[in-house]
């Protein structure tokens, strides 16, 4: 139950995939049958993802190794080539660390870096953010739905806000992507990132949707593929299988988040009514269909991952021990919580396989895991001021 | 999995978790801001330590090194409590992943935290009596 890390890639996916990497082993820019053969594939697949997020034509859509370059070119890219603009760049607190590490870099290219806060269900503060965007701001750049505590931004309202002063507007869905219905031109986004893992689809693969007429300047320079945007030959196994899940989510999505949707809202009431000190990260309803992320005082996020793991059930948390730094995530703080409240989150990513079976049979074992190891814990409520 | 055997069956079955109320001395460290506070309690008695309790939040490493330290200190003398280190808890156990060499690892500082407690409250008493 950690989709958000990793998610199995659709048999129907690898089934389309499976020909572009045994026999079709042409290269799209070649002029041969076989070269003819690999372009219509990867045009093919290009125009299922422009579908998917109503992008008004393929051509917007650029190929590249996943959402972290998709971000990292997004944000360089708009940053570097619209310099004459300004040197305004803003974000949200609550960003994915491609987003994060991308304007802390670009700071130290003589940007200026804001990072708009975020209320405590990790809703981006509109009134702060047309507070600092100023006629001299490039772009502005918010996830769609955070994946950590699943909250889905308003999007169409920050839009306006955005372009009421002439910045671009990019989104990291990432997340949100195939989970909940995206339209580009409807909700006036201007660059959107895209991961193909996230929707079943290969790892190593992602998009760039670039709206036509939005200038950005390439990471990669080579041969020209993608427009001259993202040199490099296409990893064409990965794009058709990007294609396939894109097609496959745009059809079942709407069935498959009603589902999820009803076994999250299960999960969490089955995780809070019965322990007490026990609490919702994010909002309650405007958030992902797969996305359960809670938080139980007094004990620390990664016991509780272990005590699952022995059981046999893989969870995710915001605590530091689990992470490679030990600060709690900067998603957690940012929406409020304290740091020993921080540690005590964990997280849990449903996919389309799970059952309510599954669901509260991990139900069932938390209030003896969360018991054992508020015994083994000197804190209590009153050091801990709840 | 990123523990050793040894480490998760601490984890698992931590001894010597609790309190001692008549404690003759305490010692606590970390913070719950990091993600570790931990509190050793100690019983001495001729030079020893008798009984050795701990309460611990934090990770599995940090729950696995606390029981572990009771294990090491048990009826030893003072002087050789004193004497065991951050290295000798994490040795005992097989080993600690590298990320929590530091911050989880704080069971020896505990021990000496609560044996200093115990000279402290020693001195107290002499001056008083």
């Amino acid at each position: 139950m950690d989709h958000a890390a990793g998610k199995p890639v659709e048999p129907r996916v690898t089934e389309a995939m499976l020909p572009y990497m045994e026999s079709s082993f042409g290269n799209a820019s070649s002029l041969h049958v076989f070269g003819q053969e690999a372009k219509r594939a990867l045009e093919d697949a290009r125009a299922k993802v422009a579908a998917l997020i109503n992008a008004e034509k393929r051509e917007s859509i650029i190929f590249t190794s996943g959402a972290t370059e998709s971000n990292n070119m997004a944000i360089k890219g708009v940053a570097n080539r619209n310099k004459d603009h300004g040197t305004r760049i803003i974000t949200s607190a609550i960003e994915h660390m491609s987003v994060v590490n991308s304007f802390k870099f670009l700071t130290t290219r003589g940007f200026e870096s804001v990072f708009v806060p975020v209320d405590k269900y990790g809703f981006v503060i509109l009134e702060n953010l047309e507070k600092v965007l100023t006629d001299k701001t490039i772009f502005v750049s918010i996830v769609y739905a955070n994946g950590e505590i699943g909250t889905v931004e308003h999007i169409r309202e920050i839009s306006k806000i955005v372009h009421s002063k002439n910045a671009y507007f990019h989104v990291d869905a990432t997340a949100a992507c195939g989970q909940v219905p995206i339209d580009v031109k409807n909700e006036n986004i201007d660059l959107l990132t895209i991961s193909s893992n996230d929707m079943y689809g290969p790892k190593g693969v992602g998009a760039l949707y670039i709206k036509a007429g939005v200038p950005v300047e390439p990471l990669l320079h080579g041969g020209g593929q993608e427009r001259g945007l993202r040199s490099g030959t296409e990893n064409l196994p990965g794009i058709v299988g990007f294609g396939k899940a894109a097609e496959i989510a745009k059809r079942e999505m709407q069935t498959n988040s009603v589902q999820l949707t009803k076994l999250r809202d299960r999960f969490i009431d089955g995780l809070l009514k019965p322990i007490p000190y026990s609490f919702l990260n994010g909002h309650p309803t405007e958030r992902l269909p797969d996305n359960v992320s809670v938080r139980y005082s007094f004990i620390e996020g990664e016991s509780m991952l272990l005590s699952l793991d022995m059981i046999g059930v893989y969870a995710s948390s915001g605590s530091a021990c689990t992470a490679k730094t030990l600060e709690p995530s900067h998603v957690l703080l940012a929406i409020g919580l304290k740091h020993e409240e921080a540690h005590g989150s964990l997280m849990f990513t449903l996919g389309k396989e799970n059952t309510a079976e599954q669901v509260d049979y991990v139900i069932g074992l938390m209030p003896a895991i969360v018991k054992r190891l508020r015994a083994i814990s000197p804190l209590t409520p009153k050091e801990l001021n709840v | 999995m990123m523990y050793t055997e040894k480490v998760m069956e601490h984890f698992r079955n931590p001894r010597n978790m609790g309190e001692i109320p008549d404690a003759d001395g305490i010692g606590t460290v970390g913070n719950p801001v990091c993600g570790d506070l931990m509190t050793i309690y100690i019983k001495v008695k001729d030079g020893r330590l008798e009984d050795i309790k701990f309460k611990t939040f934090g990770c599995g490493s940090a729950i696995a090194t606390s029981s572990m330290i009771t294990e090491l200190a048990k009826g030893k003398t003072l002087e050789e409590g004193m004497k065991i280190t951050r290295a000798n808890v994490a040795d005992s156990l097989g080993g600690l992943p590298p990320v929590k060499m530091h911050c989880s690892n704080l069971a020896a500082d505990a021990l000496h935290a609560a044996i200093e407690d115990y000279f402290k409250r020693q001195k107290a008493k002499e001056v008083k009596g």
